[in-house]
């Protein structure tokens, strides 16, 4: 047989049948669920009188919508808890597991499917929401989906998929000291463009890859579609395999042999091609911060605020000048002088365990600056309760920041978790769209690290010169 | 799903690129239960200002795009958040349609199963077409059948839409009726996996 990628592997091995018009009919492993996206699902079986085919291959959790603080168990906000409420009722009717408010398993989607071991490599996995390409840094193939497609999965655990381009990104040399995941990201998306990676799987490669934990690349493969892609994966290797074995859902005793034994062999062929090859030298880069209000407007913390008139075209043009304008930026403002108000930790892309000590790193044993408000919100209760174990939540707390209850918080802002109009944010999280952490806001991606540099300067701050006090 | 053939329209410019669905639909506005009712809270923070007033300058409160149903932006329309609720908006505002150079992938599946026709059309083409529509009222129309966008003086251009998408929007395809067909291709499947794969996840309860 022909040399195949890790993506092609999966996909062979998940196609039901040919479907009409060059589409396949694809065996979906895992369907993860929230209150936001699926209402509207369940409903469209309850209509059409149909049956939620395999729900035990389906899990839920309440994180897009639900209040980070400790009283939250009382959702006062109506909409959101009939959302809430919604979900619930809809789990226990169909028989679906939810991980409540009050499980110890609660949290963002994404960070609670690799805790519990629900993510494997070799599955495919989807969810109504786009950052669900987090679960390929173990080797998946998995997808966000709209509410329709949620309904299909529900009532077929199949869907009708074209076959996706393929994309291999080599990640080579190794990262300066504060630079992360999240720099390499940035730094790819900054390279290709928001649609750089539409219609294709990227799979993540090189030796910088290798040497990543399952959190930095979960952080990278979180943020694929913020390049366009389908979605992201990174090959499975002793690194995935030491962090799956004994979570809750990973396969145990004689199952875990074989299961890594048909792990080891997903990973792509030597000599497997793809439609596209891009290669980024790590060594080169630095920490990144987004200027604009889309991913791709980034760049390294020791450059300036760039300048429309320099833009390659038109549309370049006033696409930077209107997020100049939007950002309250004015061109060749130094990135370091650029003050901040607000700052969160938190999301699905940077807020696991090794972000929040990374963060709790830089603060300890310092004050945040008196002009900025911070809050670190962890991915899930696990989470929290590891953070807090190692007292992580006492130097956070010291330093002035806010610790809080988990969810999505204000990488999104549907829940109280929001920025005023033109407050101006450090954030952890993925997305950096107009009003996108409240209306009128103002979004700068950065690292755990570099977020937490902002909180005490006050400003962006280059995370390579930080003096630790250990 | 009511079928899609051809469809003639009003168009209205938005002389954007990478319009991501947090512009289509912010992010207060997702926690209805429900498939319908998002039309008022399309474009809403670009629509009206902090008051609630209608913003002037937003071309669709512009009268002569009033009863537009064809909407004509830049490239990688739609990118970012799945939530169909962006597609469910536009609908519910009476777009047919929407014209740009590209689409993001989820946003324009999500499209298709709405029955609202993501068109893809040559930069150059948008160029032209948004020339046009900002000089006042503008129609095209879109046939899906030949795949031709036409302007009412025989300015016709070409598209591809990938055939499977195609198919469903001519035929309003009930997919998981058709999916449903399948069922003992699927059941077969299920029973055909290697035995890990086919361990029920529920197993380690």
């Amino acid at each position: 047989m022909a040399a195949r990628s890790m993506f092609e592997k999966i996909w062979d091995t998940h196609t039901v049948t040919a479907g009409p018009q060059g589409s396949s009919l694809v065996y979906i492993d895992l369907h993860l669920l929230h209150e936001v996206t699926s209402p509207q699902a369940f409903e469209g079986l309850r209509l059409a009188g149909r049956k939620l085919r395999r729900p035990g291959l389906s899990f839920a959790t309440l994180d897009h919508n639900v209040p980070t603080s400790v009283d939250r168990m009382i959702i006062s906000d109506v909409l959101a808890h009939s959302q809430v409420e919604a979900l619930r009722k809809n789990c226990a009717e169909f028989g679906v597991l939810l991980f409540d408010l009050d499980s110890p398993d609660q949290g963002i989607v994404h960070v609670i499917g690799p805790e519990l071991g629900l993510t494997q490599p070799g599955m495919t996995i989807v969810c109504g929401d786009s950052h669900t390409s987090t679960h390929g840094a173990f080797g998946a193939l998995a997808f966000g989906i709209g509410t329709s497609e949620v309904e299909h999965v529900m009532a077929t655990q199949c869907l009708l998929q074209k076959k996706p381009k393929t994309m291999i990104v080599k990640f080579s040399g190794g990262l300066g000291p504060g630079v992360t995941a999240k720099d390499m990201i940035l730094g790819l998306i900054a390279k290709i463009g928001v649609d750089g990676a539409a219609g294709h799987v990227i799979e993540y490669a090189g030796d910088t890859i290798r040497d990543l934990s399952m959190e930095s690349r979960m952080t990278i493969c979180n943020m694929s579609i913020e390049a366009g892609a389908r979605a992201g994966m990174i090959g499975p290797d002793e690194i995935t395999f030491s962090y799956l074995k004994h979570r809750r859902f990973a396969p145990v005793s004689s199952r875990w042999e074989e299961a890594k034994d048909y792990w080891r062999q997903l990973n792509s062929d030597e000599g497997a091609t793809f439609d596209v090859t891009v290669e980024i030298n790590c060594a080169a880069l630095a920490p990144f911060v987004t200027w604009g209000t889309n991913p791709a407007m980034a760049t390294p913390v020791t450059e300036r605020v760039p300048d429309p008139e320099r833009a390659a075209s038109d549309s370049a043009r006033n696409s930077m000048a209107r997020a100049l304008e939007y950002m309250g930026l004015r061109p060749g403002t130094p990135m370091e002088d650029i003050p901040v108000d607000r700052v969160f930790i938190g999301s699905c892309t940077n807020a696991r365990l090794e972000d929040i000590r990374a963060a709790a790193r830089v603060i300890k044993g310092y004050r945040i600056s008196n002009r900025v408000q911070a809050m670190v919100v962890p991915g899930s209760q696990r989470v929290k309760q590891a953070a807090e174990q190692e007292g992580l939540n006492r130097i956070f707390l010291e330093a002035g920041f806010e610790w809080r209850e988990p969810g999505c918080s204000m990488c999104l802002g549907m829940n109280p978790d929001r920025l005023n109009p033109q407050e101006r944010c450090a954030s952890t999280s993925n997305r950096n769209f107009e009003g996108r952490q409240g209306a009128g806001g103002r979004t700068h991606l950065v690292s755990p690290a570099m977020a937490a540099a902002a909180a005490i300067t006050g400003r962006f701050t280059d995370i390579r010169g930080w003096r630790y006090k250990e | 799903m009511q079928p899609f053939k051809t469809h003639t329209g009003i168009v209205a410019p938005l002389q954007r690129e990478n319009v991501d669905t947090d512009q289509i639909i912010p992010k207060q506005f997702l926690k209805r239960t429900e498939r319908t009712g998002y039309g008022d809270f399309l474009f809403f923070d670009w629509r009206y200002d902090g008051n609630g007033r209608p913003n002037a300058q937003f071309s669709l409160n512009q009268p002569a795009y009033r009863r537009a149903t064809i909407l004509l932006a830049g490239k990688n329309f739609g990118c970012g958040s799945s939530r169909e609720h962006a597609v469910w908006a536009l609908r519910d505002y009476g777009f047919r349609a929407v014209i740009a150079s590209s689409f993001a992938d989820i946003f324009s599946t999500n499209c298709v199963k709405n029955g609202i026709v993501p068109v893809a059309l040559s930069p150059v083409a948008v160029v032209e077409f948004m020339a046009r529509a900002f000089t006042g009222s503008f129609s095209l129309k879109i046939d899906l059948e030949q795949c031709t966008v036409a302007a009412q003086d025989g300015f016709v251009c070409s598209f591809q839409m990938d055939p499977f998408q195609r198919a469903c929007l001519l035929e309003g395809t009930d997919e998981i009726g058709a999916t449903l067909k399948c069922l003992k291709q699927i059941e077969d499947y299920e029973k055909s996996r290697h035995t890990f794969l086919n361990r029920p996840v529920v197993d380690n309860f």
